[in-house]
């Protein structure tokens, strides 16, 4: 397929791509996903962690089959069209420290830029602050790499090395299948289910993994990334992955609305708290560690599905986030941020600023 | 004598901000952008094209993009 021009490259292609996730999105909320979180790559990957123990809040434990899907769906389509290239040596460490702070922004807001746009699709304003939250740390972000940040060039490896994501995500739907939920457990072989809150929500397996496969395919072809949607925006006043990100939207406020999934308002919206400077300053944080990793948190799927392996360590920056949030009281509830929520924030802060300010060797 | 701006192992947006400050630099003629991705390559020719330089071919040699534009 090498020399046929890539037609998602084109702006359809990438309103296709966000048409496509703002449909399947809510119908996988209709199928039994969680309240405004048809897909959510923070939350999913927080299940992930809990279904196999790494930390123990019974309610969000669960191996979501969306971010399996999502790498596999990625590793088909980059080998199809022959960019399956195995590279690594971005400064993999400083990526899994902006993981693990990426995931506790996203879980102080309760939802990473995916959800949160799935969220203001659903009527719920606190979404409103989440957004602006990611849109400031994003140019923070933006700041820094006008500045120079950057966290050096990748080298061509093994193939092997770039297969190490998709085959963990392999395992984990191995996992799944021979570990299935026993109705009333809370546990089945080595993996954790919850039995009451979200991670008691799901639709079928087969449905969940062939959406995610679909949405990885489609996502690899076009680069959609919410994170870069905004960065391009700001930087370059660059609209083409934003016009990708504004049709999930509106795509997914136009299926909600239909579908009866549409309740305006702050109060009572599912999974979310009120707290709108941890909203905001949440999603902040979280924005800013994407930026200065080079994509969402389900770019990094994708990325990883493609060969990727910093892409990859900047995931399982994020699940071993996921563990630190809950373990330490770090993420919110409905009820709203946990006890260490704020200290959290604060800290991550201070991380990206260090990462932001001292990274700027020169690449030339 | 035409420019080489070398991106290659860098991803978006470095080799981005690469091509358009030297667009910015006042460079004129052609000016060659290597990059060994996909995205990359995308990203460069788009941001090119806005800016008013034209893509006059793009050639692959061993996984590495040479992305030739020009002032248009």
């Amino acid at each position: 397929m090498k020399g046929i021009k890539n037609i998602f490259a084109g702006p359809w292609g990438i309103i296709g791509a966000g048409i496509a996730i703002g449909i399947l999105a809510p119908l996988l909320q209709k199928l039994g996903n969680p309240g405004n979180m048809g897909v959510c790559v923070a939350c999913f990957e927080r299940d992930i962690a809990g279904a196999l123990g790494l930390h123990r809040a019974d309610v969000v434990q669960y191996i979501r089959p969306e971010i399996i899907g999502f790498v596999l769906g990625s590793l088909i389509a980059a080998y199809l069209f022959k960019e399956f290239k195995p590279r690594l040596g971005s400064a993999p460490i400083v990526r899994f420290f902006l993981g693990i702070f990426a995931m506790i922004g996203a879980l102080v807001f309760l939802g990473c830029p995916w959800r949160a746009a799935l969220r203001l699709a659903g009527g719920d304003g606190n979404a409103i602050l989440g957004l602006g939250g990611l849109i400031f740390g994003i140019w923070i972000g933006t700041l820094f790499l006008r500045g120079g940040y950057n966290l050096g060039r990748t080298q061509k490896t093994h193939a092997a090395a770039g297969w190490m994501l998709p085959l963990l995500m392999l395992g984990l739907l191995g996992l799944l299948l021979v570990f299935p939920q026993i109705s009333g457990e809370s546990k089945s072989g080595v993996l954790f289910y919850s039995l009451k809150g979200p991670g008691s929500m799901h639709a079928p397996l087969a449905i969940s993994l062939g959406v995610g496969l679909l949405i990885g395919f489609l996502a690899q072809r076009s680069r959609f990334c919410t994170m870069g949607a905004i960065r391009d925006f700001v930087l370059f006043r660059q609209m083409h992955l934003l016009s990708g990100f504004i049709a999930l939207i509106l795509t997914a406020f136009a299926v909600n609305f239909t579908i009866g999934q549409f309740k305006a308002g702050f109060e009572g919206q599912p999974i979310a708290h009120t707290m709108h400077l941890w909203n905001f300053l949440g999603m902040a944080l979280s924005g800013l560690a994407f930026c200065l990793a080079g994509g969402c948190p389900g770019r990094q799927l994708f990325l990883a599905g493609e060969g990727d392996g910093d892409a990859a360590v900047f995931v399982l920056g994020m699940i071993v986030g996921a563990g630190i949030a809950h373990n330490f009281g770090l993420a919110s509830s409905a009820t709203g941020v946990g006890p260490y929520g704020i200290p959290a924030v604060i800290v991550g802060f201070a991380v990206c600023l260090f990462i932001g300010f001292t990274m700027r060797t020169k690449i030339a | 004598m035409s420019k080489t701006i070398d991106a290659r192992g860098l991803s978006c947006p470095q080799p981005v901000l690469m091509t358009l400050d030297a667009i910015k630099s006042g460079e004129t003629g052609e000016m060659t952008v290597l990059v060994d991705n996909e995205a990359s390559k995308e990203n460069v020719s788009r941001a090119a094209t806005s800016k008013g330089w034209a893509v006059a071919g793009i050639s692959e040699e061993e996984g590495v993009f040479h992305i030739a534009i020009k002032k248009g």
